[in-house]
């Protein structure tokens, strides 16, 4: 009894989602045939546009570090019970942050400018996100409503700053001057590069790094931590954190500050590390593309990796893909993405019970 | 002689590798109360599953009033006249009485031909069995035992000539029992057929005509009510010798453990449960709290253990007040909840989280911030042994044992961190004999320790089976107390409804 799962591990971790994957890969395959091209050369293109030289790998690489920050922010504020629809916004503000610093000490040495430009990052998407966390815990307001208004006022509170405050002095185009070079993340084309792969002019960079570090520290923080556990406990039963003597507004403050900590890192990786300046509307989505990569990666690390490549492998083989083939719109790549959401996050259930019937009358033969 | 309302004939079911049904046989004679006792595992639920079309047996024959009857959905199963009351009810709580009922039997896409029809069916069958509910009622607004009535005349309404109850009970107070049982007697006056599968002996030997025992997937006796005892039912549920009142030694009281003095709580809507109570508890004895349910003892229960905060008055654990839950358990209170699903246990965690719940902030388990992990898993697998929770798995989620398995767990977690005082509430709730037998056992194993314990509980016999003071709770106020001695069910009976001490 219990509802456990009743499916060997293998299924649940790989079978299932390769099922869901190819599902949505054949109904994707459908309408480009709709469209009368070719869905096999489509794919190929798809793949090729990807991964299929040096330059492709980089942008695939440099969108995967996006949806890793939003994917765990997403995760992050899932375990303690809450959905984080406000990665957008948090982002946004992120980008406030680094720049403040980048315009202000950017010219500091690296070593010192950097770490700050990254902790004025995570600082303003934290306070970002630390809004509803607090309006949840003394006013108990919805976090899906506080977050995603929230989004709204970022993006509206980003255009006031930047066209009226920040914008580089005597120009019409809302951005604000280039940073000083010391406070440019590092590309990762010259390390590549001593390791025989030519990257290209591919904006990857050493934030690469830095999400992976991030998705080790979540890992650690969530399931070996106490107040992983702490925060666990009030993600799955607030009678219960009471119960064990826990705090569940303290928890739900601290793990919204950190949800929007890790949105805000998306800033490093795209202002400090691609645009080196701040450009109105440059979180392009991807705040909202990390609702789909927790979903799919189950809000575990090793799957968000999984998941956050498999987006970055969408969106850059997408572009290659929309200018190889002209009938296929960029919007038709955005279609093949939204089917890939409904199948692995929205329908994850579709063949569960079917295995399990499979494998409890496999089990019966034996 | 007409044949039987239901034969069940060598029905098997498996679940992957665990065989729920092996072979059961099972005779209902129509116009009876058929008891179905066994302890949780034992394929009680399974076999009523299949006979209401949720399952299909692999292997056996279903005959209804005589008839080979295929039962593979529970529509065909409501067609052949059997109908199901679950143990966690199914209604919609927004809807009315009638909305509810309506459901599945609209009868056209207009519902107020419908409405109308069972509105007259409804107010027959009310003067039929004395079954009345107010079509009107919001179902969200019903206390519990008439939320089960209206599952009751849901499975009326829809024709049912035999109606299946899973452990009803579960959630009643003893009146709502009470009231239930008079209106089962009432359905077999009608000539219908009661099945009623429970765990309770004291109802099977209330209510039923006949009774069949469970263990292990099979069936293993049926008896005439009227020819059996409770003792030897427990034996063949369990399978063993069964000890139903444990033995007890002299009670030594100690210095006072528990203080409390004039206490004043209120509950989530700030509407007044505890109405000024004193008392005290002391090392080395139990105190047990009788009352018929939400007369203010959870509330009670609640303060003392620092979840809930007191409007007024004192709790003194050993002389100091205590501030919150996170300060009452390094002071050395334990505490069994009273709803171990909602509160005691994070269901999704595994075992082994669970059994630091409170405690987590210990230094045994926790170093520099980190969980230690190692040690923690091997603590609850001591647990596991010790308490004997099947299956021996640590890193199993709480929700995947069994009800007694994951009280005893949380018993175990609460009395293993060497408390002073243990606050027990409704400690073998939905927990089975072999269970209730051993939390007892431990109960007052920790109290010929020198340990204080206060039970809560709305069953008297745990009551009277454990408690060396009794004390007895009517709306929210301390209305009497007995010595052990003196203690019996007549008298703590009229105190719990609300009938002075002299009366009684």
């Amino acid at each position: 009894m219990g509802c456990a799962s009743r499916l060997p591990a293998w299924v649940e971790l790989a079978l299932l989602p390769a099922l869901n994957l190819a599902i949505a890969a054949l109904i994707a395959g459908l309408v480009v045939v709709l469209i009368g091209e070719d869905p096999l050369e489509a794919v190929g293109l798809l793949v090729y546009g990807a991964f299929g030289y040096g330059e492709a790998i980089g942008y695939t690489l440099f969108y995967t570090t996006n949806f890793l920050f939003t994917g765990l922010a997403v995760a992050l504020a899932f375990h303690a019970g809450h959905f984080n629809i406000g990665g957008e916004g948090q982002a946004y503000l992120g980008g406030l942050g680094a720049t403040l610093v980048a315009l202000h000490w950017g010219q500091l040495p690296s070593p010192i400018s950097i770490p700050l430009a990254v902790a004025g990052a995570a600082l303003f998407g934290g306070a970002w996100a630390f809004v509803p966390g607090w309006l949840y815990a003394r006013r108990g307001s919805h976090v899906v409503i506080t977050t995603i208004m929230m989004n709204f006022v970022a993006a509206a509170l980003m255009t006031y700053l930047v066209v009226n405050v920040l914008i580089k002095p005597g120009q019409q185009i809302p951005e604000t001057d280039i940073f000083a070079p010391t406070v440019w993340v590092p590309p990762l084309a010259p390390l590549s590069a001593s390791l025989g792969l030519d990257l290209g002019r591919a904006p990857v960079n050493h934030s690469l790094f830095l999400a992976l570090v991030c998705c080790l520290a979540f890992w650690a923080f969530v399931w070996r931590s106490r107040f992983g556990y702490e925060l666990r406990v009030v993600g799955k039963s607030e009678a219960a954190a009471i119960y064990a003597g826990i705090a569940p507004g303290r928890v739900t403050i601290v793990a919204m500050t950190l949800s929007g900590a890790l949105a805000g890192l998306l800033a490093v990786n795209e202002i400090l590390g691609s645009q080196h300046r701040l450009v109105l509307g440059f979180t392009g989505g991807y705040g909202f593309v990390g609702i789909a990569v927790a979903l799919m990666g189950r809000n575990h690390p090793v799957g968000i990796v999984l998941a956050a490549l498999l987006f970055g492998a969408l969106y850059q083989g997408g572009s290659e893909l929309a200018f190889d083939m002209p009938e296929i719109s960029r919007d038709m790549v955005v279609v093949i993405q939204g089917l890939v959401i409904l199948f692995a996050g929205a329908l994850e259930h579709l063949f569960r019970a079917p295995l399990e019937n499979l494998v409890s009358r496999l089990q019966v033969a034996r | 002689m007409a044949a039987p309302a239901i034969e069940l004939r060598g029905i098997s079911k498996r679940f992957g590798p665990v065989v729920a049904n092996d072979r059961v046989d099972l005779v209902v004679e129509a116009g009876t109360i058929h008891g179905i006792v066994g302890e949780n595992g034992a394929g009680k639920s399974t076999l009523m599953n299949i006979l209401y079309g949720y399952h299909r047996a692999d292997a056996g024959a279903i005959r209804i009033d005589g008839v080979p009857t295929r039962i593979a959905r529970p529509i065909d199963a409501i067609r052949a006249g059997i109908g199901m009351v679950h143990q966690h009810f199914m209604l919609v709580a927004t809807f009315t009485v009638l909305e509810n009922l309506l459901l599945g039997a609209e009868g056209g896409p207009l519902l107020a031909a419908g409405a109308a029809r069972l509105r007259a069916e409804l107010a027959r069958i009310g003067r039929e069995h004395g079954l009345d509910v107010d079509p009107d009622a919001r179902v969200g607004d019903l206390p519990v035992g008439l939320q089960q009535r209206v599952e009751i005349l849901k499975a009326l309404c829809r024709g049912a000539r035999v109606l299946i109850l899973d452990e009803p009970t579960g959630v009643l107070t003893p009146q709502e029992a009470d009231e239930l049982f008079r209106i089962l007697a009432a359905l077999r006056a009608q000539g219908r057929t009661v099945l009623l599968v429970t765990h309770k002996l004291r109802e099977i030997m209330a209510v039923t005509d006949r009774v069949s025992v469970m263990r292990g997937g099979r069936m293993v006796a049926h008896r005439r009510t009227a020819e059996t005892s409770r003792e030897e039912l427990a034996e063949l549920m369990v399978g063993r010798k069964i000890q139903l009142r444990p033995d007890k030694r002299p009670v030594r009281p100690g210095r006072p453990v528990l203080t409390v003095r004039d206490l004043e709580v209120a509950d989530d809507r700030g509407v007044r449960r505890v109405k000024g109570v004193s008392f005290e508890v002391r090392a080395g004895e139990i105190v047990g709290i009788a009352g018929v349910a939400g007369n203010g003892q959870s509330e009670l229960l609640e303060a003392i253990a620092g979840i809930r905060s007191a409007d007024r008055g004192e709790i003194l654990i050993a002389g100091r007040p205590v501030r919150g839950a996170s300060n009452a358990r390094p002071r050395g209170v334990g505490h069994v909840p009273e709803d171990r699903l909602r509160m005691g246990l994070v269901g999704h965690l595994p075992a082994s989280e669970n059994a630091i719940l409170g405690y987590h902030r210990r230094r045994d388990y926790v170093a520099h911030g980190l969980l230690r992990r190692g040690r923690i898993v091997d603590t609850c697998a001591g647990w596991l042994e010790r308490y004997d929770i099947r299956p021996r798995a640590p890193l199993m989620p709480a929700l995947a044992f069994s009800g007694g398995n994951q009280q005893k767990l949380v018993v175990a977690r609460e009395l293993e961190h060497d408390p002073e005082l243990i606050l027990a509430g409704q400690p073998t709730r939905g927990v089975d004999i072999g269970a209730i037998e051993f939390i007892h056992g431990r109960l007052l194993a920790m109290r010929d320790a020198g340990k204080a314990v206060l039970l809560v509980s709305v069953e008297l016999d745990e009551i009277l089976a454990l408690s060396d003071r009794v004390l007895v709770m009517f709306d929210g106020r301390i209305v009497g107390e007995l010595a052990a001695e003196e203690a019996d069910e007549r008298r703590i009976g009229l105190l719990m409804a609300g009938i002075a001490a002299e009366a009684a």
